[in-house]
């Protein structure tokens, strides 16, 4: 009897393991790869009606942004297996379409009747196409973004602070328009006493690990005059990157950030702003786009009490590219059910929600509707700062590019090391290098 | 009573031997039977030096390889070219380099020196074994009991001037306004934060080695030196220090290999900044292999360090071993 129940037992423990590995077989699953903030939990939510639709399980890899280039172009370059699905930053695409680790996506457009057209142009050069400004397509627009700024409403509307400023500047204290009115607004605010706490002028971007500091300084310098290399001759950056207008934009941003910021920022990016901001410590704060969904419902500062402004001009007027397209991994097992999401997910009713839900999309059939602009109060300004965005190179060697303006633009605006000229003439000799090791000069 | 329980154990083991000898599987013992002692001994050391060659070895001579390549880990379609000694060339002559190795024997220096200066003093006062001894010596050891990741983290908060503990303490003591000044942000400032954090953490290990040197020193040498009437410094100078200096050395050799490699704790606290302040050999590793991807240079950078850290060491191993025979 005992042996028989044995028998049983063993039995009923096969064939509950083998109808368990048939179930595990028939569950279809995706791994979507992507940066832990604010818009990946609206994927989250987002895609549920994808799993609903397909039977597809999701899954999600969501690293925090100070380490998400580190992590996720380690696993390209290993070849790994780990992300289907892959939600890039804009500056990889270059060295992911050349080294062969993103899906090229021509055919399946086709195919599918998926039209760049239909997306916002700025979007289709920045998330989608490598080379730039061929029609060749590695990722589909997914999370549009750029930098903009959000500023105290409720103490800009202070009748004392209104009076105050406008006796010390001759003008009404509004969101400014040229950087030298932000300067002014922040160095009115910084160190003021409201409602019994010292407050401070602005948030800037100074983080020297990954790309911080660039991105913040970068979307200064297009104001002045910076610019990569020579429109007409490609990779040619004397006179470009250190003209005498670029020194100006990088000693400006020296200036407000000696000025105006709070101490102790010293290595600050998205989150260290977001703190800042959140607990009621700058009167300005310069971040992406993605994070104000979030700001605006925060209940200490969001809702009346926060305003936002885009990128202000100055010589010219431009801000810096944020976001992502989303790719298919050419290593992934899963292509067709990766390629279904990306057929999904280009459809106008799916980013209708995604917009609805705190994602940016990129798609003309949510940015152009009438309604957009006043959908959220930030959505107006989303829209004029991406007709202005401007982005860091995408070329393969894009990471080496990126550390060389890290390091010498830190040195110079946070480490007081040598001038704003000296730092640009560096600078030309580092990417120089490195254009010239890739035989492109 | 304890003689017959020897015998008793040998026959016990004779048995044992017997049992196992009896147990092992007939075929098995065949295999082994014509084996040499010799054989059997590397029958057994094998698969720790099939391990060691994998983990160590292995990966060793292939950095040494790719040191005199262009390779380049994020290119796996671009061709590999040997390029002979330009990597080691370029490091050589790269003034960043020697930047961050200045930065590196600054924090490797002076970290060593306070360690050992304040390590050995916690030492003498823990050997006096005063009542609670035991319960200053647990408390003492804690920080080392942390690890580095934790305690980068949390000395970034308490280094940060407007909510930080530290700036609050400074301005206590001082008056100064404790937003004035930032530890880890100032170009100044930022190499002694990451020396005192380290400090701080270390100091305890330092004072363990010290302590276990302290206490092999026999009392009854002290007790001779008290007859023939030698005061307390000269104790000190002429017994205590010569008999804990190999301690002292050990505890020197093991920091600074430690501390020539240390990157977790500064990458957390500054990241090699401001600007490249604090931007130790380590960290300029890790940005040129697995942030810029340039593998061939980063591996000619790591064989560098390699052999400085080998070399060193081996010059202090023997200087060492001297001081013993003393």
């Amino acid at each position: 009897m005992i042996q028989m129940m044995r028998a049983l037992g063993v039995t009923a423990v096969v064939v509950a393991s083998s109808l368990g590995g048939q179930a595990v077989a028939q569950t279809k699953q995706l791994t979507l790869c992507w940066a832990a903030w604010d818009p990946a939990n609206a994927l989250v939510e987002l895609s549920k009606d994808f799993t609903t639709k397909t039977g597809i399980q999701m899954k999600y890899e969501f690293v925090p942004w100070t380490s998400y280039a580190d992590r996720f172009l380690n696993e390209l370059n290993s070849k790994g297996k780990l992300c289907d699905v892959i939600i890039g930053d804009s500056q990889w695409i270059g060295g992911a379409a050349e080294n062969g680790h993103y899906v090229k996506l021509n055919d399946f457009f086709t195919k599918e009747g998926i039209s760049m057209d239909d997306f916002m142009p700025a979007t289709v050069v920045g998330y989608s196409e490598w080379p730039k400004n061929t029609p060749n397509y590695w990722a589909l627009p997914a999370m549009g973004d750029a930098i903009g700024w959000t500023y105290r409403k409720d103490w800009f509307a202070r009748p004392e602070i209104q009076a105050e400023f406008k006796k010390k500047y001759g003008r009404d204290l509004a969101p400014p328009e040229t950087y030298e009115q932000l300067k002014q607004i922040a160095e009115f605010f910084q160190g003021r006493e409201i409602d019994g706490k010292k407050v401070y002028g602005a948030y800037i971007y100074t983080e020297r690990g990954s790309e911080g500091i660039t991105m913040g300084v970068t979307n200064v310098l297009y104001d002045w005059g910076f610019q990569y290399d020579n429109p007409k001759k490609p990779y040619q950056m004397e006179g470009f990157v250190n003209s005498p207008e670029a020194v100006k934009g990088l000693e400006f941003y020296k200036s407000l950030y000696k000025c105006c910021t709070a101490p102790g920022m010293s290595n600050a990016y998205m989150s260290e702003g977001l703190d800042a901001f959140k607990s009621g410590q700058v009167a300005m704060q310069m971040n992406f786009f993605a994070f104000f969904p979030g700001l605006y419902k925060d209940p200490n500062v969001g809702g009346d009490k926060i305003g936002f402004f885009v990128n202000p001009k100055q010589k010219y007027h431009f801000t810096q590219l944020g976001g992502q397209g989303i790719s298919v991994v050419s290593y992934s097992e899963h292509r067709d059910d990766a390629l279904a999401y990306i057929k999904w997910f280009a459809q106008p009713e799916v980013q209708k929600k995604w917009w609805a839900l705190g994602g940016y999309s990129c798609h003309k059939a949510v940015l152009n509707d009438p309604g957009f602009p006043k959908s959220a109060p930030f959505a107006a300004d989303f829209l004029k700062s991406m007709d202005i965005v401007k982005d860091f190179w995408a070329e393969p060697s894009y990471a080496e590019l990126l550390l060389d303006m890290q390091k010498r633009v830190h040195d110079y605006v946070v480490a007081d090391k040598g001038t704003a000229q000296e730092a640009l003439d560096l600078l030309v000799k580092d990417w120089q290098k490195v254009f010239k090791e890739d035989g492109k000069i | 009573m304890s003689v017959f329980r020897s015998v008793n154990d040998r026959a016990n083991m004779s048995t044992l031997a017997e049992q196992a000898v009896a147990r092992t599987p007939r075929r098995l013992a065949l295999r082994f039977r014509g084996l040499s002692d010799r054989a059997i001994a590397w029958l057994f050391i094998t698969p720790s030096v099939l391990l060691l060659l994998a983990i160590n070895i292995f990966p060793l001579l292939w950095t040494i390889q790719l040191s005199f390549t262009n390779y380049r880990a994020n290119r796996p379609n671009a061709p590999i070219r040997y390029i002979g000694l330009d990597n080691y060339r370029d490091i050589l002559t790269d003034t960043e380099v020697w930047h961050a190795m200045q930065a590196t024997a600054h924090f490797v220096l002076w970290s060593i020196g306070l360690e050992l200066v304040l390590g050995f003093g916690l030492a003498l006062l823990i050997n006096r074994r005063f009542r609670g001894h035991s319960v200053w010596t647990t408390i003492i050891l804690l920080p080392m009991m942390l690890s580095p990741a934790v305690v980068g983290n949390f000395w970034t908060f308490l280094l940060q001037p407007q909510i930080g503990l530290f700036n609050s303490a400074i301005a206590l003591l001082t008056g100064v306004d404790p937003s004035s000044f930032q530890m880890i942000g100032d170009v100044a400032l930022a190499p002694w934060s990451i020396i005192m954090v380290d400090t701080w953490m270390w100091t305890p290990y330092v004072m363990l080695i010290c302590l276990a040197g302290l206490r092999s020193i026999p009392d009854y040498i002290y007790e001779a030196a008290e007859v023939d009437r030698a005061s307390p410094w000269r104790q000190f100078w002429s017994i205590t220090l010569p008999m804990v200096m190999p301690f002292l050395m050990l505890a020197v050799l093991f920091r600074a290999i430690e501390n020539f490699k240390m990157f977790d704790m500064v990458n957390l606290l500054t990241s090699g900044g401001p600007g490249s302040t604090t931007e130790v050999a380590s960290i300029t590793l890790k940005r040129e292999a697995f942030e810029k991807w340039r593998t061939g240079y980063s591996s000619a950078l790591a064989i560098i360090l390699f052999v400085t850290v080998f070399g060193a060491a081996n010059i202090y191993v023997k200087a060492l071993n001297r001081v013993k025979q003393r």
